[in-house]
């Protein structure tokens, strides 16, 4: 049976410490890999393949099985909401999905409106509130919206708070706090899981080991 | 909304054009044939049926169901399974006495979806049900016809999964004890989602013991090696009936010789609300998503007015086809040209070779105008042209 292995992971924030965690790990991860403008990156001595994606779509590619795991933030899992398994928590990249918007306003009445990268998250989120807001999909800047009027609120990722801030913004509330998860294609779980529960099993060590030293 | 080109088809549904439908025909009849010999006699129900039988009873979410109405306003919908509309027909038709009856079906299914492509709306399903059976040995047949289909297919690397609802259920509830706070569980095993699973676990106000259990009950995987380890986190017996099931289960598939192909997984559930007790899933390694399952539904028949056990299976043919490594060439296709002179000889001539199994195609030579590309779409031709008595061949 052929046993490649594809990963797919995140490009940008996440990337460095799903890297170094993946490293620690055991994983050969070639040196040329943080820098590389390369999509996909083979490491056939090992049996691996690293795929690059956006972050959003990491969740997509496994879905569809053209990469059998993948790194995801669990903000793109409660968006995307792909039929994955969600097996680990790698509690790299912490950060939290909030609402935010210039101190001391409210919500119009009539027709409330919050920007986001998030409308699934976010519609779902104010409905739960009781409260039916209408949401303008932007893809980034979102801290621009409520600043220049397209929108009362805004749902988005914080992680240390310096761009609401620098942008005259404050939090509302937090909806959800988040970190990375390690997400396994169903079939591949079933097929390759022998591969699959060595990697789970290495990966645990290594946040359990980085929990003990925090 | 942008007016449609002519060429555009609804969201989700596709054509298939002859090479392709070859292919079905081929596979689908090695499938069909296996299933027939294993005693299971196919049936055809329509595709309409209504919404307040068949949809309410199918377990296919309200948003992927297609609905219309009928001239007196009832609401139909187009089948989104075969199993619910097989349960109508073997209730109040098939089911006169007390004997197992096994059925089958090929037969496409609808699922509306909005998402994206690479999800057909409209694909083929070919199953089995047996119903009117309880016994284990009708759980195991299930999945060994399912194993003997696939292969009768020509799949050659695939695995099924095996999980007990009835276990989850039993285990879960006396743990947390209250079916909301079972439901909840679960919902987190339907999304597969373990870290999530874990993080409530630990919130539960629970003895450590009892998550400690739960945390286990995630690695119930493997082979024969589960079912002790599954007796092992129950608590008076709750959920012993279930893995004995299992257990015994696990004897008639290696008495069919099936243990390589099988494993379990006890966190399995289905989104089929349906089921049961025993479900399975099947995978290949080329297709990301599974390409078959099944299980015992022994509620369903009771809403069609008939209190019975049941269990079946369905392979997803769309993605059978994707799953086999090389499907069979198409057959060969051979043709006779001719002139109006000697027409009765070349319809003689196709007669004898149809006769003998070949596809041949007549053609008027007077509608070929691109002779060379014309030509090339056939195996062999025979030309019979003009007035001379004797026959060409290129």
């Amino acid at each position: 049976m052929n046993n490649l292995l594809t990963i797919a992971m995140p490009k940008g924030r996440i990337f460095t410490e799903a890297a170094e965690l993946l490293r620690k790990a055991g994983f050969p991860l070639p040196p040329e890999f943080d820098d590389s403008r390369k999509l996909i990156i083979d490491v056939p001595e090992a049996q691996f393949r690293f795929i690059l994606a956006k972050p959003m779509d990491v969740a997509t590619y496994v879905e569809h099985g053209v990469a059998d795991l993948g790194i995801a933030g669990k903000d793109v899992m409660l968006e995307e909401e792909r039929d994955v398994y969600e097996l680990l928590d790698l509690k790299i990249s912490a950060c939290y999905l909030a609402v935010a918007g210039l101190p001391n306003t409210k919500m119009n009445e009539v027709a409330p409106k919050v920007a986001t990268k998030y409308p699934h998250v976010a519609a779902a989120y104010f409905r739960q509130q009781g409260e039916q807001v209408e949401i303008i999909k932007l893809n980034g800047s979102i801290e621009l919206a409520p600043l220049i009027g397209l929108a009362d609120r805004i749902v988005d990722i914080v992680s240390t708070g310096r761009t609401l801030v620098e942008n005259g913004l404050v939090e509302y509330e937090v909806i959800e706090h988040i970190t990375s998860r390690l997400i396994v294609n169903r079939v591949s779980y079933r097929v390759k899981d022998e591969r699959i529960t060595e990697i789970v099993e290495k990966l645990s060590e290594v946040i359990k080991q980085k929990g003990e030293l925090a | 909304m942008s007016p449609l080109y002519m060429f555009e088809k609804p969201l989700g549904m596709r054509d298939t054009l002859p090479e392709l439908y070859e292919i079905k025909r081929n596979v689908r009849a090695s499938v069909e044939n296996e299933m027939r010999s294993w005693g299971y006699q196919f049936i055809a129900t329509p595709a309409l049926e209504y919404d307040e039988t068949v949809g309410a009873a199918s377990a296919i979410m309200e948003q992927q169901l297609f609905k219309l109405l009928d001239q007196q306003g009832r609401t139909l919908v187009l089948r989104p399974d075969m199993t619910a509309p097989i349960a109508r027909v073997a209730a109040s038709k098939l089911l006169k006495r007390n004997i197992p009856i096994r059925l089958a079906y090929s037969e496409n299914v609808y699922r509306a979806q909005q998402r994206e492509g690479g999800r057909p709306a409209e694909f083929e399903q070919i199953g089995v049900e047996c119903i009117g059976d309880s016994t284990i040995s009708a759980d195991g047949e299930g999945i060994a016809l399912m194993i003997s289909a696939l292969k009768a297919a020509g799949l050659q690397e695939f695995q099924l999964s095996v999980g007990h609802i009835g276990f989850v259920r039993k285990l879960f509830q006396q743990i947390v004890g209250t079916d909301e706070r079972v439901e909840a569980l679960t919902r987190f095993l339907y999304e597969k989602n373990y870290v999530g699973f874990k993080m409530h676990v630990e919130n539960l106000s629970l003895s450590s013991i009892d998550k400690q259990r739960l945390l286990r009950f995630l690695h119930l995987k493997g082979q024969d090696e589960t079912i002790p380890a599954a007796f092992d986190i129950l608590e008076n017996g709750q959920g012993a009936e279930e893995v004995e099931e299992l257990r015994q289960l696990w004897d008639i598939i290696a008495d069919y010789g099936y243990e390589d192909i099988v494993k379990f997984d006890l966190t399995q559930v289905s989104h089929m609300s349906y089921y049961t007790g025993i479900v399975y899933e099947a995978y290949a390694e080329k297709v990301g998503f599974p390409i078959g399952n099944g299980g015992r539904y022994d509620g369903l028949l009771g809403k069609f007015g008939k209190n019975t056990g049941a269990t079946g299976f369905a392979i997803r043919f769309d993605r059978l086809l994707e799953a086999l490594e090389e499907t069979k060439a198409a057959e060969p296709l051979y043709a006779i040209f001719f002139s109006a002179e000697r027409r009765k000889e070349a319809f003689q001539l196709a007669g004898e070779q149809r006769a003998s199994g070949k596809k041949v195609v007549l053609q008027d030579i007077s509608g070929v105008h691109d002779l060379d590309a014309n030509t090339k779409q056939y195996e062999d031709i025979v030309y019979l042209l003009g007035k001379s008595g004797k026959e060409s061949m290129q």
